[in-house]
């Protein structure tokens, strides 16, 4: 799906977002019922690099400035971080944290962040752009994951074809929407057949100021102990201080 | 005769994650959370056929450093790369949100310490890590919007990779020495991928240059820049804790000025010596060999400190 | 993995009033030894998961001359091995009972 095709199905009453530099987007959409919301995003798979994430973070943080509290829509297609030498040595570890950092502010400052994930994301990538949104949403046929298994395989020693068989027992390792949907990383898929209009209403109305992707991930099986661990350590943080 | 420093105080890098916090906070101060002999373990490794640790390589807990209350994480680097999983994660998010619940409140604290040493996501549990490293981003700047620092300290065996670097540049206020390292994408996985003509991590020099302490300070990646005794972690922490600055808008703002003025300055650099070169230093070229007493002397009429983190 | 429980007698309780200490990391050729004062009188128990199988008669002639160098009645020893060698493990359970008995 193209940008453009998706903005018209999320947002059929009307849409002015222009490109950016380095494959990104910027602009303001219309919901059915007038309010206007903002639009960020990253176009074709493009490697976040420490331009891209400049240059996202910069639009998000115009928006925090306008103090209208204006809800942001967060559109997905990158890959991994950018792996080069000259960007790690600029410290994109900074780029990519400055990213998420303003992104989680928007949401503190009161803007409802909702990211959707039309393409790829990967890695630090994903951290940085779809997962620091309050809330998840993946298109079919997005493609989230933390490294590929021929990676995987690379650096546990596994065969791919063992890995691939354990994949089948768990979704706590495979790349993609079904396993990181199950641990919590996304709220809801939308298919082919969804109103997207519908839908992104709805999840803007969704109440988000806290993080409960852990307890996502408890009710789909998928993270079965995250939740209640982070439970017993803040029960037993104010015993520990008598 | 043995120095007086080496007899002082052990080396950071050497040091367990557990003696770290020892050597860091107020003696008998420590009080773990959810310990070892609760045998909170990691439920997939056995998938792996890997043995397990009793706290999977992340200790939790409260203390005190100069008398005042702090929150502490340690991640043992020797233990599966200290990385961030499922459990590993959790205690780490769920002491995060317990110091802003608590922010305030008789049971509150002056600071959070994070000892960073990480290769980043544990890949055995690649989704439920990545997922712990967004939360603890999360948790983290929750904290930090409550008012109270969070200070990492970088400087153990597997330093700060992966989306532990991502978690470093997040919080209030950095603390490296020659031997911590912090990156995204780590020099083998940029070599596997894109040849060592891109990157050749086994040039250990270069590594270093790329993501050690030393270049970090001096861009602006670290705040303060320590010998790698446990000591001078110790000084640094209680220092910093007064000094980081707060999670706010302005904040932000700044940083961006600051970060896209590094790309402007610097982003046709290859290696950094250009960058020191450019920056007006008088000999950058033997900034890898000073010891580190010349090199704070060097830091110290640089002034490079920045409120933008 | 593998995994075997070892007891053992020793002559007398382990002095000293710690009820648990933690030494090793789990390292690669290196392991973590939980110990417990979870034991009666003179028992000795020694809960083992190694990443190294078929080396189970190593483990009970490491631990039998350990029971007999040390003390360590009434505790019980849990530990997490990741390849270490024989000299190692002896060390990590004297360091282990060194801490154990010295702990507040």
């Amino acid at each position: 799906m193209t940008p453009v095709e998706l903005l018209t199905r999320l947002f059929p009453s009307g849409h002015e977002v222009v490109a950016g530099p380095f494959n990104t987007l910027a602009g303001r959409a219309i919901l059915t019922d007038g309010a206007a919301v903002e639009i960020v995003g990253v176009t074709d798979g493009a490697p976040l690099s420490p331009e891209i994430a400049i240059e996202l973070a910069g639009s998000i943080i115009r928006i925090v400035q306008d103090g209208k509290k204006t809800p942001i829509v967060l559109l997905i297609d990158t890959a991994s971080q950018r792996m080069t030498r000259r960007d790690e040595m600029l410290g994109l570890n900074e780029y990519l944290a400055h990213l998420a950092k303003v992104v989680t502010l928007a949401g503190l400052s009161g803007h409802r962040t909702v990211a959707v994930l039309y393409g790829a994301a990967a890695a630090g990538a994903f951290i940085a752009t779809a997962l620091a949104a309050q809330t998840l949403i993946t298109i079919d046929g997005a493609h989230p994951s933390v490294m590929d298994l021929p990676s995987i395989a690379r650096v546990t020693k596994l065969p791919l074809e063992i890995l691939e068989k354990k994949a089948e027992t768990t979704p706590i390792f495979a790349p993609g929407v079904t396993p990181l949907a199950a641990t919590g990383a996304v709220l809801e898929n939308w298919t082919e057949a969804d109103n997207f209009s519908d839908r992104i209403e709805t999840v803007l109305t969704l109440e988000a100021s806290s993080d409960t992707r852990d307890t996502l991930g408890e009710e789909r099986g998928g993270r079965k102990v995250a939740h209640s661990v982070a439970l017993r350590v803040a029960a037993e943080f104010g015993k520990a201080a008598r | 005769m043995i120095p007086e420093e080496i007899v002082r105080s052990p080396s950071w890098y050497e040091s367990s994650a557990r003696n770290r916090i020892t050597g860091l906070l107020d003696a008998e101060t420590f009080r773990e959370i959810l310990g070892p002999a609760e045998r909170v373990m990691s439920p997939h490794l056995e998938l792996f056929d890997l043995p397990p640790a009793f706290d999977d390589g992340v200790i939790v807990g409260r203390g005190q450093l100069d008398g005042k209350p702090v929150a502490i994480i340690a991640q043992e680097g020797q233990f599966m790369g200290g990385t961030f999983a499922e459990v590993s994660g959790a205690k780490i998010v769920g002491l995060l949100r317990a110091v802003t619940a608590s922010a305030g409140t008789p049971d509150g604290v002056s600071a959070v310490l994070l000892l960073l040493d990480t290769g980043g996501v544990r890949l055995q549990e690649a989704n439920a890590g990545e997922l712990a490293v967004s939360e603890t981003v999360r948790a983290l700047l929750g904290v930090r919007a409550a008012g109270i620092p969070v200070v990492a300290l970088v400087g153990g065996r597997a330093g700060a990779f992966g989306g532990g670097g991502i978690v470093t540049a997040c919080c209030s206020h950095v603390v490296i020495s020659e031997q911590g390292r912090i990156s995204v994408t780590g020099p083998e996985v940029i070599e596997t991928n894109k040849g060592a003509e891109e990157f050749d991590s086994r040039d250990r020099a270069l590594v270093w240059r790329i993501t050690g302490g030393r270049s970090r300070v001096l861009l602006g990646g670290a705040d303060s820049y320590v010998k790698g005794d446990v000591a001078s972690f110790r000084a640094a922490a209680a220092r910093s804790r007064n000094a980081a600055p707060p999670f706010t808008l302005e904040t932000m703002a700044a940083e961006q000025d600051r970060l896209e003025k590094r790309l402007s300055s610097y982003g046709d650099c290859r290696d950094t010596p250009e960058i020191w070169a450019r920056a007006g230093l008088a000999d950058p070229a033997s900034v890898p060999d000073i010891d580190d007493d010349a090199f704070l002397a060097l830091l110290s009429e640089r002034e490079i400190k920045h409120d933008a983190r | 993995m593998e995994t075997f429980t070892i007891r053992a007698r020793a002559r007398a309780p382990l002095p000293g009033t710690g009820r648990q200490a933690i030494v090793g990391v789990v390292a690669s050729g290196n392991l973590e030894i939980l110990l417990e004062r979870s034991e009666t009188d003179n028992d000795v128990v020694v809960d083992v998961a190694t990443s190294a199988r078929g080396f189970r008669a190593v483990w009970e002639a490491v631990v039998a001359d350990f029971v007999t160098r040390s003390s360590p009645g009434g505790v019980r020893f849990s530990i997490h091995d990741n390849g270490a060698r024989p000299d190692t493990v002896t060390l990590r359970l004297l360091q282990g009972v060194k801490l154990l008995e010295t702990q507040p």
